[in-house]
């Protein structure tokens, strides 16, 4: 058995071997134990010693991330475990600010003189920069900051017996597989434990630790000449073990892979269009890329034209207040301070406090997702002087730009259920979980699919349905929403890799919503025979 | 950008160094070690740069037949003992794993020079310069320009890596390959968001690469895709620029595998059991190759095991001829292992290439009596494992073909399509090109590709 107390003595034995480089045995401790609330004196130390650096090198403003990422993978196929895997990466990035032009290096060699050495770095590579800059960067002012935050969780996932963890996975695979026709199931968790030091050269000085789970599990059931998968919608979240626990993944794996095998038999939808009921296990990811992605600053001006995109909600000055994205039920949050959520956190990588704003209000584009150096650009138009803390790098070695908050529908008023939806409506689609997703890079066009499909005929789900998704135009589609669940029906879903920039980063984001109902709504069929 | 990269005999010494600490029946150390600078930008500026480095080292190990491995960035002794015990105890804790292949003893590499100075010495400064003369060739006044072409909105990105990668197992395997690989694209945008164009290059040394050009073409495609008019979706017959299909012909890859087709999950699962290599499932005019030692590829002569990569064809003339086998699944199946995994979407380390013909973009556009010509695609997804059907949109670049040339710039549409059954619907095949480092492919015409609707995205 493998038990806290043996992950500690492994920790301390990295740092009594390693007292030769003492910043890497500090750093152990780092990890392994806990954060004060000043942080790991060693971490502060290199990050101020590398703005220190840049700072004397000619730069304006400069900040320091040392962080040190921990991952746990185990993967299970039917009755096997297919990988066991653990990995640790650390190290320190520096981003400088010189004649308004931007640079950043980043290395592994985490001793004051490698900290010093890529401060310069990153200063030369701003002056590189600056013949190519006409215009210079401004940042929001922000409050200098000194604390430490956590994610808060009962039991650390990393922590946990790595049995336990397998054995979870391989009685979830069991029993999916006593279902008849079920041949194949995976099953997986990704454990994450994240530390950061941030220091700025505005006196901010902050640590911060982050744990995420991500469970996963998906069943296939082999017809005649015909297969069918389904992958259960269990959201990752910014919790402990005991997130993962109360899954009871073995409970509910019969009744998921017993969906798997009903696809076999359900019919292939009629084109056309449909009155259509999303459920937030679906309804999430639509937010994500048909709110979420269009509402980010950077895109709207064009920063993500080469990649990602654009959006379809600029210029910001004829969108503020104007642009009606959706019905007057549309209420969309930004935040990173919702329980159990991804994107929680005590400041965001520019060290700017996190907090929560409306994007859309009722049904009215009110605001944008924004970093230091995009916030002055709208300021004038949403009188708002800060940025809204939507700064994040996905490592150590990536420079931190605008990433999505989480961004949640809130619930209506009325206290309705999905059920009230189904009743409510004469001939509609249910759908449940994510299944394929495409969006143009301006938002606009949009197909997604789901897991499983159900028909609504007068007030009742008659039976399932197979090869269904729904394509739409993203404003459109909002305003066709006249029907939404109220408290109760919330449901925190989320990704744990949403990409964007170049070079390419990821990052997990958390998305909350009521089920929905869209009139209309274009129906395609997606199956073809060879 | 790393100022030196590791060399054969350090990382030798380095993977020799953690195989000495492991107790385990068996070890495998697999290191990556490399830097990257990179160059942003967006509004005709640079918007960020960076250079990092990195030294990455996976620790498998194999204890009573189970499996598991470590994965750390610390190379002092303390650290890599500790990531060596982590593997070990991960190992010692996970059941046995039935499908357990054992590590491999030495084996016989062939070199692939593949490690050019000009990209692994491309300094911040000289991306700048590279950047700019790409925005100043984009927004440079020439011919008849309907806008001031410096109003253009331009923005890209350009990459410049340098990579070694070492496997060694206790059983004295030891393979070591060192590359480089750039890239550099860039869109251009009209003022007034009606034209968006794109151009892209790369490969593994700095010559593949032409900024000014570069900037050219992605100016030349905004202005020219200006005001696109809408055309009824539906089936259409499609150009598909070489980096158009580069975006769609590797999702076959994931398919590729050997494995779900024997299960009876997959698009090449023949129907009562087994796979179909043998069958014809292409025009006869497809060939689809992995081949590291292919002079336009430089693949990585080796993959994650240290199993040798040789050349694989895929499709040949239209006939499936390979799946791709694990070691595991070729020896259940009394095969050779093609090494490499499945290929995950388009991926392969050994690279992929697609054979063309001889004819140009132009001479496909002249033989077109009507059809769409697609600069590239975006956000493409899976929506039937069954038949590889994949959805996606197209992108900066849309045009009508009447007669022989092009008419008008199109709205941008969604299309739902297969490259698997596109691969059946040939109808004329461009030169190869290099797309970027590892991926050549040529330009295609397709007949009755799928439309599904408009979208109003520029």
């Amino acid at each position: 058995m493998t038990s806290r107390r043996d992950f500690l003595k492994t920790a301390a034995l990295g740092a009594v071997a390693a007292a030769g480089t003492a910043q890497i045995a500090r750093a152990g401790t780092l990890l392994h134990g806990s954060s004060s609330d000043t942080g790991d004196p060693m971490a502060n130390e290199i990050a101020l010693a590398a703005i220190q650096a840049a700072k004397d090198s000619g730069a304006s403003y400069s900040d320091a991330r040392v962080g040190r990422y921990r991952r746990q993978f185990i993967a299970a196929r039917e009755r096997q475990v297919t990988g066991v895997s653990d990995s640790e990466s650390f190290g320190i990035g520096v981003r400088a600010l010189v004649n308004g032009a931007w640079g950043f290096a980043a290395t592994r060699d985490v001793s004051r003189e490698g900290a010093i050495r890529v401060a310069k770095e990153a200063v030369q590579v701003a002056r590189a920069a600056r013949g190519a800059t006409r215009t210079p960067v401004v940042l929001a002012p922000t409050p200098a900051v000194t604390g430490s935050w956590r994610t808060p969780v009962q039991q650390d996932p990393i922590d946990i017996p790595i049995e336990d963890k397998v054995a979870l996975l391989l009685a979830t695979n069991e029993a999916a597989l006593k279902i008849p026709g079920v041949r194949f199931a995976n099953s997986g968790l990704a454990l994450l434990r994240e530390e950061k030091t941030l220091a700025t050269t505005d006196g901010t000085l902050i640590t911060q630790t982050f744990v995420r789970v991500g469970p996963s599990f998906t069943v296939t059931a082999i017809g005649d000449g015909d297969f069918q998968s389904y992958t259960e919608e269990m959201a990752p979240r910014g919790s402990g073990w005991e997130y993962i626990t109360s899954l009871d993944m073995p409970g509910n794996a019969p009744r998921w892979a017993a969906l798997a095998a009903e696809k076999l038999t359900a019919r292939s939808v009629d084109v056309g269009r449909y009155d259509l009921i999303l459920d937030p296990t679906n309804l999430w990811l639509t937010i994500h890329e048909s709110v979420g992605h269009p509402t980010e600053l950077d895109r709207a001006r064009g920063y993500e034209a080469n990649y990602a995109g654009t959006s379809f909600v600029a210029p910001p000055e004829k969108m503020i207040g104007k642009l009606k994205y959706g019905s007057r039920l549309m209420n969309i949050q930004a935040d990173r301070i919702q329980k159990d959520s991804l994107s929680r956190c005590g400041w965001d990588d520019e060290g700017v406090a996190a907090e929560s704003w409306l994007l859309i209000k009722d049904g009215v584009f009110h605001d944008y997702q924004t970093v230091r150096d995009q916030a002055p650009a709208i300021s004038a138009l949403n009188g708002v002087k800060h940025s809204h803390g939507c700064s994040f790098a996905d490592s150590w070695d990536s420079v931190q730009f605008q990433r999505m908050p989480n961004v949640s529908l809130l619930p209506g008023e009325a206290d309705t259920t999905i059920d009230d939806i189904v009743a409510d409506t004469d001939r509609g689609i249910v759908i449940k979980n994510r299944g394929s997703w495409s969006i143009d890079q301006q938002r606009y066009n949009f197909q997604f699919s789901g897991q499983v499909f159900y028909e609504v005929k007068k007030g009742k789900i008659t039976g399932m349905l197979k090869d269904v998704a729904y394509q739409a135009r993203t404003p459109d589609f909002w305003n066709s929403m006249d029907m939404i669940g109220g408290k109760r029906s919330y449901w925190l879903g989320g990704t744990f890799s949403d990409g964007k920039g170049e070079p390419g980063q990821s990052s997990s984001v958390s998305h909350g919503c009521v089920p929905a109902r869209f009139r209309q709504v274009n129906i395609i069929n997606t199956a073809r025979s060879v | 950008m790393a100022d030196t990269l590791m060399t054969r005999e350090a990382m030798q010494t380095l993977a020799k160094r953690i195989l000495a600490m492991s107790t385990a029946d068996e070890a495998r150390v697999n290191i990556t070690s490399g830097g990257t600078g990179n160059t942003r930008f967006a509004a005709g500026e640079i918007t960020t740069s960076g250079d990092t480095e990195d030294t990455v080292i996976a620790i498998t190990s194999t204890v009573d037949g189970r499996r598991a491995s470590s994965t750390t960035n610390l190379t002092d002794d303390a650290s890599l003992k500790r990531a060596v015990d982590m593997a070990e105890r991960l190992a010692k804790l996970s059941p046995r794993d039935p499908e357990l292949v054992p590590e491999l003893g030495p084996q016989q590499y062939r070199a692939v020079d593949a490690d050019n100075a000009d990209v692994s010495n491309l300094s911040a400064a000289a991306r700048a310069t590279a950047v700019e003369r790409l925005i100043a060739a984009a927004r440079a006044p020439g011919g008849a320009m309907p806008i001031d072409p410096a109003t253009l909105f331009v923005a890209g990105f350009l990459e410049a890596s340098s990579d070694a990668r070492g496997v060694a197992t206790s059983k004295g395997l030891f393979a070591y390959h060192a590359s480089t690989s750039v890239s550099l694209s860039c869109t251009a945008r009209t003022p007034d968001g009606t034209g968006s164009g794109y151009a892209s290059a790369g490969g593994r040394a700095w010559t593949a690469v032409d900024p000014a050009g570069l900037g050219r073409r992605a100016a030349q495609k905004a202005l020219a895709s200006r005001n696109p008019v809408a055309i009824e979706p539906g089936r259409y017959t499609v150009i598909l620029e070489p980096r158009a299909v580069a975006d769609f012909i590797p999702g076959l890859m994931g398919s590729l595998n050997a494995r779900s087709a024997d299960e009876g999950r997959s698009a090449f699962s023949k129907k009562g059991g087994g796979t179909k290599i043998g069958e014809k499932i292409a025009d006869e005019r497809v060939t689809l190759l992995s081949d590291p030692f292919d002079p336009d590829l430089l693949g990585q002569p080796f993959d994650s095991d240290g199993l040798p990569l040789k050349r694989v064809v895929w499709i040949e003339n239209g006939v499936l001829k390979n799946l791709a086998y694990s070691r595991f699944w070729a020896q259940k199946k009394g095969v050779e292992a093609t090494g490499g995994g499945g290929g995950g979407f388009g991926r392969n380390p050994a690279g992929l290439k697609m054979t063309g013909g001889t004819k140009s973009v132009d001479e496909l556009i002249a033989g077109t009596n009507r059809g769409v010509l697609v600069t590239h695609f975006f956000y493409i997804r899976s929506l039937d494992q069954r038949t590889v059907m994949l959805t996606g949109l197209t992108r900066d670049g849309t045009f009508l073909i009447e007669n022989g040339k092009i008419t008008r710039s199109v709205k941008n549409f969604r299309w739902n399509d297969s490259p698997l059954l596109s691969l059946a619907r040939l109808a004329d095949v461009g030169k190869a090109e290099p797309i970027e480092a590892g991926l050549v492919m040529p330009a295609l015409k397709i007949n009755d590709f799928t439309f599904s609707s408009l979208s109003d995205a520029v």
